[in-house]
């Protein structure tokens, strides 16, 4: 008797919804025999790591307030994921995304202009944008591996924003951090719920959710990136511009990565500084695959990830996990979803016996 | 007298479909039996079966009297079974005796030697130091062959043989096959050509959807009897076109040369045809001598640089540096060869496959898919072209061969297009359905349409066309009247010996 993997007829529609909580399910189990195996309190770390977060009003303020960026940068990404262009640079592009946004206030510290957000946010996300069409450029013009590009242009952007905070931008009066000075009051985000963090940008990776939808659901050029990512050849032979789902792709995933690095900056920091980059970037391609490239999905995932960010920093804390524990489990999510993403389209038969 | 090989109710089942269900056959040694039947009546999985390719649900395999377990290929070897797909298992970059080598016991001096032998006593001369890539198609079947006799089979297995030959091979071929059946082997031999197999084979068993429906002596009845065995039901009446006035030159290509850079590949120079409408135009020859890249650069999917854009002329127009939807805009429509991730996107339902060319058919407006347009488009095509499908939401992947063909076939029918170019439009498809594709053919062009079909089988382009090229090695030959050449002059082309 042999196993066998047969394809379905059609995707399982069953198999599309259990395979996160498989996942879930898998990691969770393998990360209590590793935190067993480290000697820690398992239970207390998995409480800590996945139902603390949504303990009181405080944490899941503070979970809400990480899911804005995760969910809007996850959306852009998907999007070109689903068609094979991968933006794997999203940290990179988000903290160019910061420090353009950041640049209106450091140079205009005392002005009170209500125009000051509204640029300092489109400088922001226009910033992201030129970053990754740096990559879009180099693809289309001499098929430079856009994974490779967006991936060194985040090494590079870290260093820009290194170089700015210790010199230029450092604030004369910070005791010598490498942090800008305090933005003023119009460079802030309004608050979207009242004594927390929460500001109104989760609003905005909403309305990026709904418009993610449009684009991929119901808009001729979604569907043209569908087509690029599913069938290659088909796409060449309808005579889908390649270099257009690239520019596409990536700019796309740079607006949204910029917009929320100036988010960032304009909201819980209120300032320019190395804390920028708490790796959002790279946790959105998880977010982004974890909803199975789906704008609804994404939702659900971001929210998820945002919990597991809130769980790390606890279990950390109150189970005295190492801080390579909480990336271990999002490693094995990943890994296990990406596997049993194989039986939406597959099960598995035994050899002779298996039947539909 | 044992049988060398007996089935007793063999059954296999792939998912929901039932591909052989109780066949009993028989096959004597020194005889050429032929296994007749259309696409996907379950010919290639016997074959899978008594090769070990695959494992039977049910039933019986007897050699020699014994009953035989046969789980992969070489326990069927082992016990003197060979089998020459119609795909050939060649390793391109290896000389003929370094491929043999690969399965065969045996020092190369030696097997080189054996080469020589078998090549002259069955009439297959092979360079046992030649490499693959620079055989021809029927060469490269000479060495398939040769590898399965140097395991001294008593059973050969060929499936659709004469499907990548020109005619003259053809006889080479049948030649060999009786040379070794003279020698007390028995020949399984699959086909869907019926004067082949009167020609050839001792016995035919006639497969129509996965059960045997008669046992025969092909010799004894008529082509058209054959046919309506297999399919069912009489044969449909071949269309004979009716010369029709000539409308404006449509399509024009002038000293197109292509140089291809993957070094298998093959390069195209100083092509030259022009298609009017009102005509069906035929690019006979053998696949591989450059039919996919002259497909690809009439199409857009491969286009020339701006200085060679007049080699392409579409409706008078030089297009030759435009990408397919540009000429798509020009009201051209295409059928590529290869469905399945070309012409359609397995992952998406029919619908949204519908999209991918006749998305100017006002199925967007305003940049958005108009879901409703879109799903009557596709039911309507489903509807005309009688594709066999649950619905607009299957998926194309789910669809079968010739369905999908259909499928595709109509979609761009339906664009309506001034010039239609179709590669290999019955590949795949059941006899009934390619008629209906051929009429539809000549319908479209009695309307004006200009029409170019590449295809391998002669028949068909003989059927339809008002003319033809010959496409060989990346050369095309002067264009020939169809109501003045023969099929023979026609093969000569397209094995290159012309003058």
């Amino acid at each position: 008797m042999r196993l066998k993997l047969e394809r379905r007829d059609a995707a399982s529609r069953w198999a599309t919804v259990a395979a996160p909580l498989i996942a879930l399910g898998l990691a969770i189990l393998t990360s209590l025999i590793l935190f067993a195996a480290l000697g820690k309190p398992a239970g207390q770390a998995l409480y800590s790591l996945l139902l603390e977060p949504f303990d009181g009003w405080y944490n899941i303020s503070e979970l809400l307030l990480k899911m804005g960026p995760l969910m809007l940068i996850a959306q852009g990404l998907a999007i070109g994921f689903r068609t094979n262009v991968f933006n794997i640079g999203a940290e990179g592009q988000l903290i160019i995304g910061a420090i353009c946004a950041s640049a209106l206030p450091i140079y205009f510290p005392t002005a009170t202009s209500v125009w000051m957000l509204p640029a300092m946010i489109g400088l922001g996300a226009a910033g992201g944008a030129v970053w990754a069409g740096l990559a879009a450029g180099l693809r289309t013009r001499f098929n430079a591996n856009e994974i490779l590009v967006t991936l060194m242009l985040t090494l590079i952007a870290t260093q820009v924003l290194n170089y700015l905070l210790l010199g230029p931008w450092k604030d004369p009066h910070g005791f010598n951090f490498p942090q800008s000075v305090m933005f003023p009051d119009v460079a802030l985000l309004p608050i979207l719920l009242p004594g927390t963090r929460v500001n109104i940008s989760l609003l905005a990776a909403l309305i990026a959710s709904g418009l993610a939808y449009v684009i991929m659901r119901h808009r001729f050029s979604g569907y043209q990136l569908l087509v690029g990512g599913l069938a290659p050849r088909a796409a060449r032979y309808a005579g889908f511009s390649e270099s257009r789902a690239v520019w596409m792709s990536l700019i796309l995933g740079g607006l949204a990565a910029g917009f929320a690095g100036a988010c960032e900056v304009a909201g819980p920091l209120g300032q320019l500084q190395r804390s920028v980059s708490t790796g959002y970037g790279y946790s959105a391609i998880i977010v982004a695959y974890l909803g199975g490239l789906n704008p609804l999905g994404i939702m659900v995932s971001a929210f998820l990830m945002a919990a597991l960010f809130i769980g790390g920093d606890n279990a950390m804390v109150s189970a005295d996990l190492p801080v390579a524990a909480v990336f271990v489990f999002q490693g094995l999510l990943l890994v296990y979803y990406l596997g049993s993403l194989t039986f939406i389209r597959h099960r598995i038969t035994f050899n002779g016996m298996g039947r539909a | 007298m044992t049988p060398l090989l007996q089935l007793k109710g063999i059954s296999k089942r792939y998912g929901g479909v039932q591909a052989n269900s109780g066949i009993d056959l028989r096959v004597d040694a020194g005889s050429i039996h032929a296994i007749l039947g259309e696409n996907g009546a379950g010919k290639s999985t016997l074959m899978k079966l008594i090769y070990g390719v695959e494992v039977p649900d049910d039933g019986q395999i007897i050699w020699k009297g014994q009953p035989a377990h046969l789980s992969n290929p070489s326990d069927a070897r082992r016990l003197g079974i060979g089998m020459v797909f119609q795909h050939f298992s060649l390793f391109e970059t290896l000389t003929v005796v370094q491929n043999m080598a690969l399965i065969v016991p045996g020092s190369k001096a030696a097997l080189s030697a054996r080469i020589r032998d078998l090549g002259a006593r069955f009439g297959l001369t092979i360079d046992p130091r030649a490499v693959v890539h620079s055989l021809s198609v029927g060469e490269r079947q000479r060495v398939e062959i040769l590898r399965c006799l140097l395991l001294n089979p008593e059973l050969l297995i060929l499936d659709e043989p004469t499907s990548v030959l020109p005619p003259p091979s053809v006889a080479l071929l049948f030649d060999t096959l009786r040379a070794l059946k003279a020698k007390g082997m028995a020949i399984l031999f699959i086909s869907h050509k019926l004067e082949e197999i009167r020609d050839l084979c001792d016995t035919a068993t006639i497969l129509r959807q996965g059960k045997v429906t008669a046992r025969l002596a092909p010799r004894e009845r008529s082509a058209r009897e054959l046919a309506t065995l297999m399919i069912g039901r009489p044969m449909p009446p071949a269309v004979h076109p009716t010369p029709q006035g000539l409308g404006e030159q449509r399509l024009e290509l002038a000293r197109l040369d292509y140089l291809n850079d993957d070094p298998f590949g093959v390069s195209l120079s100083d092509i030259g045809l022009s298609v009017r409408g009102g005509e069906i135009l035929g690019i006979a020859g053998v696949s591989g001598n450059g039919q996919q890249e002259l497909a690809a650069l009439i199409s857009g999917e491969l286009t020339l640089p701006g200085s060679h854009r007049d080699c392409v002329r579409l409706m008078g127009l030089p297009v030759g540096d435009l990408g397919a939807a540009e000429r798509r805009l020009r009201s051209f429509a295409f059928v590529p060869e290869d469905r399945l991730g070309r012409g359609a996107v397995p992952d998406m339902s029919l619908s949204d496959n519908a999209l991918l060319t006749a998305h100017s058919r006002g199925l967007v407006r305003n940049g958005f898919i108009r879901r409703q347009t879109e799903r009557s488009f596709t039911a309507d095509c489903i509807a005309r072209f009688d594709v066999r499908t649950p619905g607009p939401h299957a998926e194309a992947g789910s669809l079968s061969g010739g369905n999908l063909q259909k499928f595709i076939m109509g979609r761009e029918m339906m664009l309506d297009p001034a010039v239609l170019l179709v590669a290999q439009p019955t590949w795949g498809v059941d006899i009934g359905a390619a008629t209906e594709i051929r009429q539809r053919l000549v319908a479209m062009r009695n309307k004006g349409a200009a029409i170019i079909v590449i295809s391998e089988e002669i028949e068909e382009l003989f059927e339809i066309c008002d003319r033809l090229h010959v496409l060989h090695k990346g050369r095309l030959s002067p264009s020939l009247d169809v109501a003045r050449t023969t099929v023979d002059e026609v093969g000569t082309w397209m094995i290159g010996a012309a003058a």
